[in-house]
């Protein structure tokens, strides 16, 4: 079953044109949710994407129905890294971890965001995608 | 007309003086004719987010580099991204960015590949502008295209290639990376991703001095005696040396670069772009390990 807020941003990032892409993918930046105190006040808890280049931390829950939960912190002077995991928020938050687990590597190549922030900057989102599936994996019921 | 430049006192202690303007005289300075600002930071974002008003953004990966071939853009590109951004070839541009400048100063090492006369470094960058409470704006401002001639990229005289390097054997290297690079622990930046080396270690004979070093609080370059101690007193550099720096992909070092040849004032200063990522996947060339320079190569 594909994810549909997946397939939806796919088709929002592909019908505008690649400048329109990186307004788009800082509109995400900015709207990034918050971590809740309990991830605030345990910084501990959070695992570093070490991949990106600016520092991003990343956290998974799994809750009783097996869907995903998907908490994020990233520094505001860090905002394509803080686009691309509110991108994934979006997408793959409440989610199934069945479907999570499922989600294409190549995702991050089908936004086409490659060619507006280029494709060596994309392998952030990669690695992200791939600390949540581990995560999803060591946590589904 | 090149515009007038920054008389600060601090300044005037470097060799190359009019490289450098400072926040105040930016901000005195944002509507004068013939100057163009630009914005350059590894954030691809960054200047969405808020940039000085009236900057035009270059992005290294975007702009700069070729696209395909492992090089920069070549004279017609360079032209058309001058032209787009409203700059002409008498245009006085004024550079800055995040992390000390890192960015900034590997656009206006590019700017230099192609000669362009007037191109200065913002003190501090974006950081300082921001830190002191200056305005940014999400606005970008309309830009007339320019006319800006078709030059040709002069290489030689500020990029090494794998072979300058060879050939410079016995004259000073510097290495800005981490510790952790130079010694071979790690081929990448801590907390980067890797590029990719298939050795680790740094280019033999070659002193560790991380790029940073020549950076203060808020971003700006240290004054010239903080300068001198630590490139001619611990990189041990003498006046006169024919210098070349390396980095990871020449970025870092082409902030070292900019120290060395505007602030310190050695001639014939060469930024080895290649660096690491590609000395350290070379076959057959001598690599150092450990902390210590090592040993000048013998030529087998």
């Amino acid at each position: 079953m594909p994810i549909q807020p997946l397939e939806d941003l796919i088709v929002d990032f592909n019908e505008i044109g690649v400048k329109d892409r990186l307004t788009l993918l800082l509109e995400y930046s900015d709207n990034l949710p918050e971590l809740p105190s309990r991830y605030k006040d345990h910084p501990d808890l959070l695992e570093r994407v070490e991949e990106c280049q600016s520092p991003i931390y990343l956290f998974v829950e799994v809750d009783e129905a097996n869907r995903v939960q998907l908490f994020f912190s990233a520094p505001p002077e860090a905002p394509t890294t803080r686009g691309f995991a509110s991108i994934l928020h979006e997408a793959l938050n409440g989610q199934l971890a069945s479907e999570v687990l499922g989600v294409d590597e190549d995702f991050a190549n089908r936004i086409g965001l490659a060619e507006a922030v280029s494709p060596l900057r994309m392998r952030g989102m990669r690695a992200m995608l791939h600390r949540i599936k581990r995560q999803v994996r060591e946590k589904a019921n | 007309m090149p515009v007038e430049t920054d008389s600060n006192a601090k300044f005037l202690e470097y060799a190359t003086p009019e490289v450098l303007v400072s926040t105040e005289w930016l901000a005195a300075n944002l509507n004068t004719d013939g100057l163009v600002i630009v914005e350059s930071d590894e954030d691809v974002l960054l200047y969405e987010v808020g940039h000085i008003a009236g900057a035009v953004k270059i992005d290294w990966h975007l702009d700069l580099n070729d696209p395909v071939q492992r090089d920069y853009i070549g004279a017609e590109a360079f032209q058309a991204l001058m032209q787009r951004n409203g700059i002409s070839r008498e245009s006085t541009v004024v550079i800055y960015g995040d992390k000390s400048n890192w960015w900034a100063a590997y656009a206006l090492w590019v700017f230099k590949l192609f000669g362009h006369p007037d191109v200065r470094l913002l003190d501090g960058g974006r950081e300082k502008w921001i830190a002191e409470g200056r305005e940014i704006t999400r606005q970008v401002s309309p830009v007339n295209k320019s006319n800006y001639p078709l030059v040709s990229r002069d290489d030689s005289p500020i990029r090494a290639f794998r072979d300058d390097v060879l050939a410079h054997f016995g004259n000073p290297l510097i290495d800005v990376r981490s510790p952790q690079e130079y010694s071979g622990e790690r081929t990448h930046m801590p907390d980067y991703p890797d590029e990719g080396a298939l050795r680790g270690g740094h280019i033999p004979t070659a002193a560790s001095v991380p790029w940073a070093k020549s950076a203060g609080e808020l971003g700006v370059f240290r004054s010239r005696a903080e300068l001198e101690a630590i490139y001619l007193g611990e990189a041990g550099l003498k006046a006169g040396d024919n210098v070349i720096a390396y980095c990871r992909i020449g970025e870092r070092s082409s902030h070292t670069w900019f120290v060395l040849n505007y602030l310190l004032g050695f001639t014939g200063v060469r930024n080895y772009d290649g660096s690491w990522t590609e000395w350290g996947s070379l076959v057959g060339v001598p690599i150092a390990k450990g902390t210590a320079p090592g040993d000048l190569p013998v030529s087998k």
